[in-house]
């Protein structure tokens, strides 16, 4: 499987060179998760932060000016003025250390309201990408980056680069690999879902996204303990695999759903679940619109499998959907978040949805959710 | 549309005619969108399996790592 665009991308500083003296911009950890990404090939073919030219393609035709499908922007916002021009390289600083140097090669500003409502469909500042979107100015730095230094970060056994998952399905011999993204912790109809497609596929690639969520969403670390005790007592040890994903949440729907494909094509993947209102939050997005999209996309270069809602049939016994069950919805019991996070929120096992493994790791904690 | 570059490719009149007839009631809005949605499905199909991601020595150093954090036996 290609990395899209061809091949994986490297961004690290090869010669050393004074940094001290450079100009500099802090980073927030968000951002700084944009920087490790471009520069481990998890967003290739991008080499850097977008300029003008490019944020346009990807507003406008959801394309990069070379026809490649990218759906969301990757723009490093000045956050403070800075006193350089085109040609100029920057430090980029994370914790007063400086992690990548930028060369500049724009300088520019852009509406962020017609951002939002190109890739949020939405200028409503309740939603939360848009909340996040339109903190700080209109200035942006276009340019490439280059890796100086890695900064220790939680979660680092769980860190896989695109060329480490690349070679680790190679070891695995997995020829199929489908990608499973999420931001929740598993309940059964996950389960259901991912052994679905397993069961056509050589593996499965949970990839949990780790970074900025909005309050009530489940905690990182909850989420990757609730997996691993999932993984370890319900999945074969070589058919699944697990790491994360360093990024935030944009709650961008169907933009952010071919956007989660493009990664999971760079870290290896063939083949990639979208299911029902994926990267949604209230009603911003039609519930399938985010499979929708991917029509638009003949040359995305991974396979997206769409999976409608799945729930619990009293009749059918097991696990079903709107197009295996035939029996009207009075048998039917759901896989409610709403329902699943009050139970847990109470220390109670949500009943009938979740592992009594993934229940116990959840509510060891004092408060698994997002404040 | 704004910041797009677009060329012209001739393509005979009575297979533009053929595709007008095709696309009726499908969503595409024109034989360009069509003959370019095509295209695109065509080029990514040509796309060949790259496995020069990585050299041989590399790929040791991360077997490395992926057995040192539990990934590999």
């Amino acid at each position: 499987m290609q990395a899209h665009g061809g091949r994986i991308i490297e961004r690290f500083a090869r010669n050393s060179q004074d940094l001290e003296e450079l100009a500099y911009l802090e980073l927030d950890s968000e951002v700084l998760k944009e920087v490790e990404n471009i520069a481990y090939g998890i967003f290739s073919p991008l080499e850097g932060f977008m300029g003008k030219e490019e944020l346009e393609a990807v507003l406008n035709e959801m394309r990069l000016p070379n026809d490649l499908p990218w759906t969301i922007p990757i723009v490093l916002p000045e956050t403070r003025e800075l006193d350089v021009k085109e040609g100029d390289t920057v430090a980029l600083k994370f914790g007063g250390k400086t992690v990548a140097t930028m060369n500049i090669e724009e300088k520019y500003s852009f509406p962020k309201k017609e951002v939002a409502k190109k890739i949020f469909k939405t200028e409503d500042a309740s939603h939360p990408g848009v909340r996040g979107l339109m903190d700080g100015g209109e200035q942006f730095l276009g340019g490439k980056i280059n890796l100086v230094s890695t900064p220790k970060t939680e979660f680092g056994k769980y860190a896989l680069s695109p060329k480490e998952t690349r070679v680790l399905f190679k070891e695995k011999k997995w020829k199929q690999v489908v990608g499973f993204q999420t931001r929740n912790v598993p309940h059964i109809g996950h389960e259901y879902v991912q052994k679905a497609a397993l069961t056509f596929m050589d593996g499965i690639f949970i990839n949990p996204v780790i970074g900025k969520k909005k309050p009530g969403d489940f905690r990182d670390d909850v989420i990757l303990d609730a997996y691993d005790a999932l993984i370890k007592n319900y999945y074969l040890k070589d058919r699944a695999v697990m790491s994360i994903l360093k990024t935030r949440m944009r709650y961008a729907g169907p933009r952010e759903a071919v956007f989660h494909a493009i990664v999971r094509k760079n870290f290896g993947c063939t083949h990639f679940i979208v299911g029902r209102d994926h990267a949604g939050v209230g009603n911003y997005y039609g519930p399938y619109e985010a499979q929708e999209i991917f029509e638009e996309f003949p040359d995305l270069g991974i396979t997206p499998l769409f999976f409608r809602k799945f729930f619990y049939c009293n009749k059918c016994e097991g696990i079903v959907n709107e197009k295996t069950c035939p029996h009207p919805s009075e048998f039917h019991r759901n896989f409610s978040g709403t329902k699943m996070r009050a139970a847990l929120s109470e220390g109670k096992k949500p009943e009938g949805m979740m592992r009594e493994e993934v229940f116990k790791v959840i509510n060891s904690y004092e408060n698994p959710f997002v404040v | 549309m704004k910041g797009k570059k677009y060329t012209t490719v001739s393509i005979p009149m009575p297979l533009c005619e053929k595709v007008k007839e095709h696309i009726k009631d499908t969503g595409f809005t024109s034989v360009s969108d069509y003959v370019t949605y095509i295209l695109r499905e065509l080029m990514s199909n040509s796309e060949t399996n790259n496995s020069g991601d990585f050299t041989k020595e590399e790929e040791e150093k991360i077997k490395l790592r992926l057995r040192s954090l539990g990934y590999l036996d």
